[in-house]
């Protein structure tokens, strides 16, 4: 037998973090469903957009969904709107909330931890890894619906949800940032992954945690709840795009949404790192999920607490959110810039929207119903009087207002202004921007 | 300078809640030697390969490795290498990507892509390096991950069960790349429940038992430990052997349990300290009693365990009147 003799003392050095990370790369990308994730967020989205612009019918529900056929740019709109519904937080469910559980299942946590030598590498080097791939397949998704809709239809302007038209060039710049604002909550749904794939293990739960989660804030989202705590969730960082697409932009659902993403980011990728280091790696049995669920994500309804306190104290933001004077304020802007947009289209002398004076009267479900709130009973009644003239013109609307502040004006009358879907001008008949139309109730604003 | 142990265990504890892992164990293992952890199921080797491994700390006690106290921090040695509960492998790679990965780890890719080649060759797996490891028997996968412990010349290498799943041909590929390494200086720590693997291949063996160490040394030693062995006995007159044996002094006769081997109603098993059976074939050739066959019912090694680990109730066969 040989003896060694004379060795000096070993020491610890784990793996450098850039290796890891590409090492948890390789394995990620190895795996056919990523790669067949990629794939699909790079066709399916641009498929969506080239053939549903160009169907008679269009997903109204979504907003920018019924101007698909008229702007390449709306397709992307739309779908991003998807998105944020269950998309994002399924394919972050998928990467990241397995990214730890694939190691359970495979029995590699021994070999990792040996190659690696340090467990916080690991947690490192597999949250960026997660991060990387959800981030591509974000770029992705973006790319494709974009590509898509503006092969099929081409870049033209569009209204905002203030009516106020966008031209091309700006239209491409808000598009981009419109996305960029979802990466804040596709990151906080990614720590949510991360936490459920450490905590819950080989279960499925862990799985779908960021879905499950998603699930049960929409549920609430689709409630009466108090405003400053719609907008103390997470998801409600997916819609805060809508803001960027007024004249002046809507940011505080932005910056709210901002500060909730990166509280939950923060929170959720610390407790998944925590429960990870204090793993017992030499337990088999033990892959996390007999480890108290309540000790994981009880924070998390903590800090849904907290920030709802603090929306509610720095906004003073109080009920619905959806009063009878912003929803009257922002259907009279609406109004106003599509009027101008209308009479431009119909070779009118053109107006502005000071000269119009317009103002908008609302109620709720008649006299005995608070006019507050959202629902489908809103009736607007919106005056004007052109520049010259003494005549003041009135045209009806009914709105349809979601809790998250987005309401659907369908024009009622007079057929001529807003009482059928198209108006007929020098080129021939276009769609008639009065008839039905999106806006945003401004949630945070005074 | 002496030379020093690989690994050197005190006193050390490792519980999981209520149940106690490992209770007190002290553990010398020479550098350069080749040694073995057996026990029962639950005995505890998993658990001190772990610790050995770094992937997890002592409760108490103390744990050098390499001539390196273990923290309380969970971390591998530099030169510490190998498996617990099986080979970790990634199913969608192959097996060579599976080991340049580890490669690319170390920061080692471009340099060393040729042992992995030769790795892989000296587990037999040369031909299949393609293959996506999804596809492999666990026997290859034992051999893949055994090359994979091998990247880098580790100077300790710890191993759980690594002849598990593998066949004859198979285990002898293993324990010829072991034996290699040991002769190379490297220091071999493996598990294993079979007492065959453990007596060809390793110098000194620690047998464990709830959580405690019953013997520590030589596997020649521990065969001394066995004690009283059973022995069987296939004669041409089966009645006529018995009458023999129940009148041999120091001989008890046991009967054979359901389930034995195929034949064993004829068998005769008696049990007594090798001059009780000395005398017993004596008197069998003395009465014109020709033996057929006659070895023991348990291997030494094999005894040795039942009885230092408590459980030579469970041997194939139990006493009976004489």
């Amino acid at each position: 037998m040989t003896a060694i003799v004379g060795v000096p003392l070993v020491r610890t050095n784990p793996v450098a973090l850039s290796r890891g990370y590409r090492f948890e790369m390789v394995k990620l990308v190895s795996q056919w469903r990523i790669r067949l994730l990629m794939v699909a967020c790079l066709i399916a989205p641009a498929a969506y957009s080239a053939v549903v612009s160009q169907q008679t019918s269009l997903p109204t529900d979504a907003v920018y969904g019924r101007l698909m056929n008229q702007s390449g740019w709306a397709g992307s709109l739309a779908i991003l709107v998807f998105l944020g519904t269950l998309l994002l937080p399924l394919l972050t469910s998928v990467v990241a909330g397995d990214i730890f559980a694939v190691e359970d299942r495979l029995g590699t946590w021994r070999h990792l931890l040996v190659a690696v030598r340090s467990p916080r590498r690991i947690f490192v080097s597999k949250a960026l890894a997660a991060l990387t791939v959800i981030l591509v397949l974000l770029v992705c998704l973006m790319v494709s619906s974009t590509t898509g809709g503006l092969v099929s239809v081409g870049s033209h302007p569009l209204p905002g949800l203030d009516g106020h038209l966008i031209g091309s060039a700006e239209l491409a710049r808000t598009v981009v940032l419109a996305w960029l604002t979802v990466v804040p909550p596709t990151l906080a749904f990614s720590a949510v992954g991360l936490l459920g794939s450490v905590a819950l293990g080989r279960s499925p739960l862990g799985l779908l945690a960021p879905v499950a989660l998603a699930l049960v804030l929409m549920g609430v989202q689709v409630m009466p709840v108090p405003v400053a705590l719609r907008v103390a969730l997470p998801t409600n960082a997916f819609i805060a795009y809508r803001g960027l697409f007024t004249d002046p932009a809507q940011l505080g659902p932005f910056w709210v949404g901002l500060v909730v993403s990166l509280s939950w980011t923060v929170l959720a990728t610390l407790l998944a790192y925590r429960l990870f280091v204090r793993r017992d790696f030499t337990d088999l049995a033990n892959d996390g999920s007999s480890r108290l669920v309540l000790r994981g994500f009880a924070p998390l309804a903590v800090l849904v607490v907290v920030t709802t306190v603090v929306v509610a104290a720095t906004t003073g933001a109080t009920g619905s959110g959806i009063e009878k004077a912003k929803v009257e304020a922002a259907l009279s802007t609406s109004f106003s810039n599509l009027y101008v947009l209308q009479t431009d289209q119909l070779n009118r002398p053109p107006v502005t929207v000071s000269q119009l004076g317009t103002t908008t009267s609302c109620e709720k479900g008649g006299s005995r119903v608070t006019d507050e709130g959202a629902g489908a009973g809103w009736r607007c009644t919106v005056t004007w009087t052109l520049p010259g003239t003494t005549a003041v013109g009135t045209a009806i609307y009914q709105l349809e207002i979601a809790p998250e502040g987005r309401y659907v004006a369908d024009g009622d009358g007079p057929k001529e202004v807003n009482g059928f879907f198209q108006v007929r001008t020098p080129a021939g008949d276009a769609p008639n921007p009065l008839w039905q139309f999106d806006g945003v109730v401004d949630l945070l604003g005074s | 300078m002496h030379p020093f142990d690989a690994v050197r265990a005190r006193s050390v504890v490792k519980t999981f809640g209520d149940v106690i892992a490992l209770d007190g164990v002290d553990l010398d293992v020479a550098a350069g030697q080749i040694h073995g952890l057996v026990g029962p199921n639950g005995a505890g080797k998993t658990t001190l390969l772990g610790l050995v491994l770094g992937l997890a700390a002592a409760d108490a006690g103390t744990l050098e490795i390499l001539g390196m106290p273990m923290g309380r921090a969970l971390s591998v040695a530099d030169g510490v290498a190998g498996f617990v509960d099986g080979p970790g492998l990634y199913p969608t790679l192959t097996a060579r990507q599976n080991l340049m990965t580890l490669l690319a780890l170390r920061g080692e890719r471009t340099s060393r892509s040729r042992e992995v080649d030769e790795l892989l060759g000296r587990v037999g797996l040369a031909e299949v390096s393609g293959d996506a490891v999804r596809g492999f028997s666990l026997g290859m996968r034992q051999r893949l991950g055994l090359a994979a412990a091998l990247l880098g010349g580790p100077r300790l290498l710890v191993l759980d069960e690594p002849a598990n799943g593998l066949d004859p041909a198979g285990r002898r590929q293993v324990h010829d790349v072991l034996t290699d390494l040991a002769d190379s200086g490297a220091t071999v720590v493996l598990s294993s429940h079979r007492m065959d693997d453990l007596a060809s291949l390793c110098d000194e063996v620690t047998l464990l038992s709830a959580g405690r160490v019953v013997f520590s040394g030589p596997v020649h030693k521990l065969a001394a430990e066995s004690g009283e062995l059973d022995y069987r006995l296939i004669t041409s007159d089966p009645e006529g052997a018995r009458g023999v044996a129940d009148g041999t002094p120091s001989l008890r006769r046991v009967t054979a349990r359901n389930g034995s081997r195929q034949g064993d109603e004829q068998a005769l098993v008696v049990r007594g300290p090798e001059a009780a059976l000395d005398r017993l074939v004596a008197q069998l050739i003395g009465a014109g009693i020709a033996i057929r066959e006659l070895g023991p019912v348990v291997p030494p090694l094999e005894a040795a365990f039942l009885a230092l680990t408590g459980t030579e109730a469970d041997i194939n066969a139990e006493e009976t009147t004489r």
